[in-house]
């Protein structure tokens, strides 16, 4: 725990002093466990113009196991969950991939990434990524009303 | 129930068969002094049964312990390497073997032994280190690193591994705790950081992947049992066989997914029939009560035998527990409580009538279903039961021990019947009837009657049973026989994949 709070305090000042493009971090307590984080839509995608809230968990024995990510703010994409959890559970996000030299940093941007350009073939919504690949344009329309609808 | 994912978990996939030089495990004949579990083949075998071995735990190790001296010699690599490029290789050694004669750098690269492999795995003290996981920067602090390069201390690094080991069961493919570094954690590594609990789980576990990632062996899934079955069968002829074999530890159960004997189901149909059980249970939930009411005078009833055939107590009408018609018509050649009534077309013309009808026949399989598998353990409550009061008789009268033992007998062949019988429901559930339907269907009618004779018996007052052992075994005896032809009956028309089935075998 201590060992934890240690290398969690370290990220944060890296992060701080260096603050990614789109993201946003505030630790919600002392003992940061918990963070809250706010992305924006990038440009380019079809999240443009959405502010999205998520909440980022460490776990106690952090960095041998990978932080929890999820969507407080509703989103309509492949690889979140469409439910209140807004969950994620993909790339490093998955214990069997995250190595304890991975940073938050990574998992911040690799979220943000996605907003860039979903990953319907490691989908947790298989009806929302089968819509992705065949009927991009429905997608998008959904997509971007949501965004209207809950993230701005 | 299990759920889905549970229930083919081990499955391997398909693809692992493409290259098929496996045999038998590499327990060949030559190896016999590996194998003196082998199940002698029995003279005639049935047209369910499978050929299969047992091995045990130290039989599964000294199999893995001549492939590696073996591949050791061929390649003239130290064990402990060729063990690492086996389990990488995933047992196929005739692959390994080509590959490295190939392009041995490139192989031993990805399986983590590149260049400098062999040299000693040590501690080291560095000044000005600072490790990267837990942000530790004290003098003298201890580190560690495999030949890649990527040093951290020496606690981060055992907890890593602690992890894997622990948390994930993950043996053979641990690799540096670097992102983007695949170098395989060695035994060297284990060795020299983890406490020897965890080395004891790291080799079991190292163990275990040799039977997972050989398609012709299989754990034994009881509990704590640490036998392997050796099993021909491939998941590409579960459409066509029923693979059932039994542990030396007594447990029976499919080969082909590991669940309990479900015989003569094929796999398929187990999954989807248990699949559909779970997403229906609310439906099915009323029937599987204990309680019902007498047809006739409607007082409760309370079951407590295994028996179907059913005696009001207050008004005597005898009935059948599974459909509530009179019991008489059991006893007679128009016995068909087994078979589902479709109803003609015309009064399924709207949608609602259809779903109806289609509820009314699931329910109609899952009833009976449901009753045998429940029945099943009410006739074991009652042998337990009965096995008491025959002890104390025994006591009393001066029967000898093996004089009751008939009862163990019925009592097993009663609850392996019933299990039958039960996987007999899921099966009808899935065929399309036709003309060989009647012949299982009469199968199973004979079968289940001569169950529910057997199963009445035990609920004789305990003086009169220990008069009744000539019918006992003679009864059960007949069970037994029904049972097998049921089976062989069934096996064979699947084997000539002659069964019409709503759903197709071969997804
Ligand atoms: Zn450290
Ligand atoms: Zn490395
Ligand atoms: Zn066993
Ligand atoms: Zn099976």
């Amino acid at each position: 725990m201590a060992q934890a709070a240690k290398r969690i305090t370290r990220e944060y000042t890296e992060i701080e002093a260096n603050p990614p493009q789109g993201i946003t971090i505030q630790p919600i307590d002392e003992d940061m466990f918990k963070w809250n984080i706010e992305i924006t839509g990038p440009k380019e995608s079809i999240y443009a113009g959405g502010t999205f809230k998520l909440l980022l968990t460490l776990p106690t024995n952090y960095p041998f196991k990978p932080p929890v990510l999820s969507f407080q703010t509703k989103i309509y994409h492949p690889n979140v969950t469409n439910d209140d959890k807004g969950s994620m559970c993909l790339g490093i996000l998955r214990s069997d991939q995250w190595k304890p030299s991975c940073k938050i940093l990574a998992v911040l941007e690799m979220a943000r990434g996605l907003l860039m350009e979903p990953n319907p073939d490691d989908a947790v919504e298989t009806s929302i990524a089968e819509q992705y690949k065949n009927d991009k344009a429905a997608f998008e329309k959904t997509a971007k009303a949501w965004v209207k609808q809950y993230a701005k | 129930m299990s759920s889905d994912d549970e229930f083919m978990s081990d499955q391997l996939s398909d693809d692992q068969y493409e290259d098929d030089d496996y045999s038998l495990g590499e327990l060949e004949e030559d190896d016999d002094r590996y194998l003196d579990d082998v199940k002698d083949e029995k003279p005639s075998k049935k047209a369910y049964e499978v050929d299969y071995k047992v091995h045990s735990d130290e039989q599964i190790r000294a199999a893995q312990q001549i492939q590696i001296e073996e591949v050791s010699s061929i390649l003239g690599l130290p064990g402990e390497q060729c063990a690492i490029l086996l389990r990488f290789f995933k047992w196929q050694k005739d692959r390994l073997i080509e590959k490295y004669m190939d392009t041995p750098d490139e192989v031993l690269e990805d399986a983590g032994l590149g260049p400098g492999y062999e040299a000693p795995a040590v501690l080291e003290k560095l000044k000005g280190f600072s490790c990267e996981i837990c942000c530790d920067d004290e003098r003298g602090l201890e580190t560690y690193a495999m030949k890649c390069g990527h040093r951290y201390c020496a606690d981060c690094y055992r907890q890593y591994i602690e992890s894997k080991i622990k948390d994930e069961g993950e043996a053979s493919r641990i690799e540096c705790p670097s992102e983007g570094c695949s170098r395989i954690v060695g035994s060297k590594t284990i060795d020299l950081l983890v406490p020897s609990e965890i080395n004891h789980r790291y080799r079991e576990l190292l163990n275990r992947t040799y039977v997972d990632d050989k398609p012709n062996l299989r754990w034994c899934p009881a509990p704590n049992c640490e036998y392997v079955v050796d099993c021909a069968i491939r998941p590409t002829q579960l459409h066509s066989i029923v693979p059932t074999v039994q542990c030396s530890c007594s447990h029976q159960f499919c080969f082909g997914c590991g669940y309990a004997d479900h015989l003569p189901c094929p796999c398929l149909l187990v999954k989807k029939w248990l699949k559909k059980c779970e997403d229906d249970s609310e439906t099915a939930n009323w029937i599987s009560a204990n309680t019902k009411e007498c047809p006739k005078c409607v007082s409760t009833i309370e079951k407590n035998g295994g028996c179907n055939h059913m005696t009001c107590r207050k008004c005597k009408h005898e009935f059948c527990w599974v459909c509530m018609g009179p019991w008489q018509e059991h006893g007679t050649s128009w016995y068909n409580c087994n078979r589902f009534e479709e109803k003609s077309g015309s009064e399924a013309r709207d949608q609602q009538a259809k779903s109806r009808a289609s509820l009314e026949r699931y329910l109609h399989y899952y009833n009976r279903y449901d009753n045998h598998d429940h029945s099943a353990k009410l006739d074991k409550d009652l042998y337990v039961k009965t096995e008491k009061k025959m002890t104390t008789l025994q006591s009393s009268s001066g029967l000898s021990w093996i004089e009751v033992q008939y009862l163990e007998a019925a009592s097993k062949v009663l609850q392996q019947c019933r299990q039958t019988l039960k996987w007999t429901y899921a099966f009808a559930f899935y065929l399309e009837r036709n003309n060989l339907t009647y012949i299982f269907e009469d199968n199973q009618k004979d079968l289940e009657m001569a169950v529910e004779t057997l199963s009445s018996l035990f609920e004789m007052p305990t003086d009169q049973l220990a008069n009744a052992k000539k019918e006992m075994m003679d009864r059960t005896a007949y069970v037994n026989s029904r049972r097998i032809i049921l089976l062989e009956d069934t096996a064979k028309v699947l084997a000539e994949e002659n069964w019409k089935f709503t759903v197709d075998l071969k997804q």
